[in-house]
């Protein structure tokens, strides 16, 4: 990799100015995505601001019927949060769906969720449940939030500090993960938010996490596997690469989705 | 260059290094601690697998500088004396756990990893830990057959 500037922040205040005065710098989460990416020389940012020192920004609590999730907890943290298990436990359970052990171990949800990665666990959960990612200066809904490919509302100059999630009646995350690295090649997030509301939200199919309308509208009407069995789902722009075609890919949205609803109807 | 302080399987190492040093060449280059092992470099194998502040990480994604103040415990921290195998590592001995030994670091400090956090695993939690550890030689079998045969051991010996 390319020789960069390394700059720990003890602050998300500190953060900004380094990244503000930087010509061309990132911020390091967990490293999972941007390392490997920086060995290759795909990235070669002049600054690094590593955002594992600021304390404010780690952690899980309850507040009101909102479970937050400070932006460098790791994924080994939010999987075995007694909190968390007992909440939301299908967001437990996806995050230990991610990567391997080991990556768990240094991965957080807000490098995760600020990276975009197409096939990534998270943004389903965020969408799914209805999430909000908090930054230093707005909240944004996971709606607006995840726009494209590796592309978000976030501003050039703008921190995730947590992500707020509010309590679901009943969620399940199903993926078909790819045998090697453990990305989604299809995962979908099903949930029944507690305004009644229902949710599917599809991972790895698509350019970006995306709603499946048709799907909630029949779940609304039946919350049952059988209702959205001959819902049927276009996949003219889905991703299509060496583990799976974009018809494969949009028959997976089907079948996860059909999994995810029959553990919880 | 950044100035770092780790205690490094229980010795304190101050050095200066640079920004982009990979811990694991810091662990092997500088430290001579050559156990830990490179295989892909993308942190998919497992093999450059080592204990940070308790916790199993893949090295070779991972600052030198990211882990200023950390604990580090690589595989040679195991049998320290240089006579006594660890539990683990006899495990792997008498169960046939490895052919060329390449992946064998990271396999038992990723199954170690394991046993602190889940002291009696069954045979499908090891097979689903060990995602991030890839052996081409053994076919995983004797692996899992030794990660067993450890936590019998460790528990009997409140090891």
């Amino acid at each position: 990799m390319y020789e960069f500037d390394y700059h720990k922040a003890v602050s998300v205040d500190d953060a900004l100015k380094s990244l503000t005065s930087a010509s061309d710098g990132k911020l390091l989460a967990g490293g999972m995505t941007l390392l490997p990416t920086m060995k290759q020389r795909l990235a070669s940012p002049d600054v690094l601001v590593d955002l594992a020192g600021i304390d404010d920004m780690k952690g899980i609590r309850k507040e009101g019927d909102q479970i937050v999730i400070g932006a460098m907890t790791t994924h080994a943290e939010v999987n075995l949060s007694a909190l968390v298990q007992k909440e939301i436990p299908a967001l437990a359970e996806l995050a230990g769906l991610i990567g391997d052990p080991q990556v768990r171990n240094r991965g957080t949800i807000g490098g995760s969720v600020a990276n975009a990665d197409p096939s990534a666990d998270y943004p389903a959960a965020l969408v799914g449940l209805n999430a909000t990612v908090t930054t230093n200066s707005r909240s944004i809904a996971a709606d607006e939030f995840f726009v494209d490919l590796f592309e978000t509302a976030l501003d050039e100059e703008e921190i995730i500090t947590s992500v707020s999630f509010p309590l679901a009646r009943r969620a399940a995350y199903m993926k078909f993960p790819n045998p090697a690295s453990r990305y989604a090649v299809v995962g979908t997030f099903v949930a029944e938010l507690a305004d009644n509301s229902i949710r599917v939200a599809v991972t790895g199919a698509g350019g970006s996490v995306f709603r499946q309308a048709e799907m909630e509208a029949a779940l609304g009407k039946s919350f049952t596997a059988d209702a959205i069995e001959g819902i049927a789902v276009d996949g003219d722009e889905f991703n299509e690469d060496i583990h799976a075609s974009a018809e494969y890919r949009a028959h997976l949205v089907g079948v996860m989705a059909r999994r995810a609803v029959a553990k919880i109807a | 260059m950044k100035s770092v302080e780790l205690t490094i399987n229980g010795k304190a190492v101050s050095r200066k290094v640079e920004p982009r040093q990979l811990l694991v060449d810091f662990l092997r280059e500088d430290m001579r601690l050559t156990g830990t092992h490179v295989g892909c470099d993308t942190s998919q194998c497992g093999a450059c697998v080592v204990h940070v502040d308790g916790k199993p990480v893949k090295s070779c994604t991972a600052l030198v500088v990211q882990l200023d103040g950390a604990d580090v415990k690589t595989i040679e921290s195991l049998a320290a004396d240089g006579e006594e195998l660890h539990p683990m590592q006899e495990a792997f001995r008498q169960n046939h756990g490895l052919q060329c030994g390449f992946c064998t670091p990271g396999m038992v400090m990723s199954a170690l990893g394991l046993l602190d956090q889940n002291p009696d695993p069954s045979e499908t939690e090891i097979r689903e830990w060990l995602e991030g550890n890839i052996c081409r030689c053994t076919g995983y079998h004797n692996i899992v057959k030794s990660i067993q045969a450890a936590a019998t051991t460790m528990a009997a010996t409140n090891k």
